[in-house]
């Protein structure tokens, strides 16, 4: 069965993806090594030894993501992260930065690692040069692949991929997008904040609902439309008589429908995107996805799901794995 | 994947302005005390609020004539029950219904978000945190309110369950999700 690789952002985020049916967790710890550092979000060390401790207990394993780029003089902190990662008792480290796989390969030899989808790994050759050089065992794919793509990229690693199913979607090359700091000075790549809530000032105008980021107005929204979440790539923005979404609506992923085609094309984990997301939303759609894979390995179709309501825009797209999106 | 729009139940409005009768010092004690016997029992929500204790939260059931405005002097939870959002530094808003179904976990804050269910202003860090110190303490405020007067326990728990059958309200911590 492909493996359901769930998000928590909590101690009981993560209860609840391991009480759905979650075959792996990931999360991260309160502070700046992981893409997530959220306020109120993530894990002390003492949350995240008793939250492994309860995934392993129900037969689930538990990833933790340090998966920004160490700055330059604070290494330490990344590499104190890999430690109390390993003491902690979890089952692999999610890394982007080629320093941070180094130390990690060379002073915890005997801890799994993945590549995170912020190394932007998105063909073979590097793939395979992260697999030789640091013995990564498992690749995040960027969101940026077609299924045919990942299917060739399969034929010629050896490493297992791990796919993007579900969530919000991230429409750019990640690791390497710079919108966030352009216009707040802080990245998910450095800071572990896209579009930061420091920077994010929601007001009612009349009965619009207008958001800005780092000052400037990135949507307005009208009474009774979806609110999308305040990043410029989602942003609305008006340029001589034009008005529109310059980068991409503000839709969410849901590739549940191609879940068999993943499958075929060689893709050996699922991965549900969400640390941000309430103990409600982790439940529930881990619960819909574990009954979708259960459905493909038993060879029947992917149930139809009730998710729509959860997804940003309250619209679901299929992102690029079929092209059709811009 | 597609699902309708999830309808929250609006407090019956004769209800509502009966309730704005109400004298607000009594309420006022009554959530303090109840907010700082949370915060006893469930001490990670001051850790995960650590970096906004300092701020001034309004909670606005948009469906009662007032609003909770809640601080944390001295680190001890206060909530000051008052007319509108004055001195707060930032307004989480909507139907006292889905206020209720974020606390017990019954609902997603970002769908309600999404959805404009839920309504937030002013300091986003701040409201965020609260978000997510609220939704890791999986609370049951019947059970807290019962904590408070222990041989009434069953009584609370059972006076809630009938409640939240008849109004539809999230009373009681939700089993499993949604």
């Amino acid at each position: 069965m492909m493996e359901l690789v769930c998000p928590a952002g909590t101690p009981a985020a993560l209860r609840a993806a391991v009480d759905a049916g979650a075959h792996a967790v990931y999360c991260g710890f309160a502070d700046e090594t992981n893409a997530r550092n959220f306020p109120g979000l993530n894990f002390e060390r003492d949350e995240m030894a008793e939250s492994v401790a309860y995934a392993h207990q129900g037969g689930a394993k538990v990833l933790v993501a340090i998966n920004t780029f160490p700055r330059a003089g604070a290494e330490e902190i990344w590499h104190r992260a890999l430690a109390d990662a390993e003491s902690a008792g979890c089952d692999a480290v999610i890394l982007a930065d080629v320093g941070l796989l180094a130390h990690a390969a060379e002073h915890h030899p005997g801890l799994r690692r993945h590549l995170s989808v912020q190394a932007a790994a998105a063909n073979p050759d590097i793939i395979n040069y992260y697999a030789s050089e640091f013995d990564v065992k498992r690749v995040v794919l960027p969101r940026i692949l077609t299924v045919a793509e990942i299917a060739a990229i399969n034929r010629e690693i050896d490493v297992e991929t791990e796919a993007f199913v579900f969530g919000g979607l991230c429409v750019m090359a990640e690791g390497r997008c710079s919108l966030s700091s352009y216009i707040t000075g802080k990245s998910p790549n450095m800071n572990g904040v896209c579009s930061p809530a420091s920077h994010v000032v929601y007001a009612e105008e009349g009965s619009d609902l207008v958001a800005r980021l780092g000052g400037q107005m990135v949507h307005r929204v009208a009474k009774d439309d979806p609110v999308p979440y305040p990043t410029l790539c989602k942003g609305c923005f008006s340029a001589g008589d034009q008005t529109g979404h310059v980068f991409e609506d503000a839709v969410s992923l849901d590739a549940s429908e191609l879940i068999p085609a993943l499958a075929k094309a060689g893709v050996s984990a699922l991965k549900i995107e969400g640390r941000q997301r309430s103990r409600s939303y982790v439940a529930e759609v881990v619960r819909n996805f574990r009954a979708a894979v259960e459905a493909v390995e038993a060879g029947l179709p992917v149930p139809a799901g009730t998710l729509g309501a959860l997804a940003e825009g309250q619209a679901a797209t299929s992102g690029a794995y079929q092209k059709k999106w811009r | 994947m597609t699902q309708g729009p999830v309808h929250f139940p609006v407090f019956n409005p004769m209800l509502s302005r009966a309730v704005g009768l109400l004298p607000m010092m009594p309420l006022t004690l009554a959530l303090s005390a109840l907010a700082r016997r949370i915060s006893v029992r469930h001490p990670r929500i001051l850790r995960r609020l650590a970096g906004s204790i300092d701020k001034r939260f309004a909670i606005d059931p948009t469906d009662l004539p007032f609003v909770l405005l809640m601080d944390f002097p001295g680190g001890t939870p206060r909530i000051t029950v008052q007319r509108n959002a004055d001195g707060a530094d930032c307004r989480i808003a909507g139907t006292l219904s889905a206020l209720l179904g974020l606390v017990h976990g019954s609902c997603d804050g970002d769908a309600l978000f999404f959805s404009r269910d839920l309504v937030i202003e002013g300091d986003t860090s701040a409201t965020l945190a609260l978000r997510n110190a609220i939704d890791d303490a999986e609370l049951d405020l019947s059970e807290e309110v019962a904590s408070l007067t222990p041989p009434l326990a069953g009584l609370i728990g059972q006076f809630a369950a009938i409640c939240e059958r008849r109004t539809g309200l999230s009373l009681q911590r939700a089993k499993g999700g949604m």
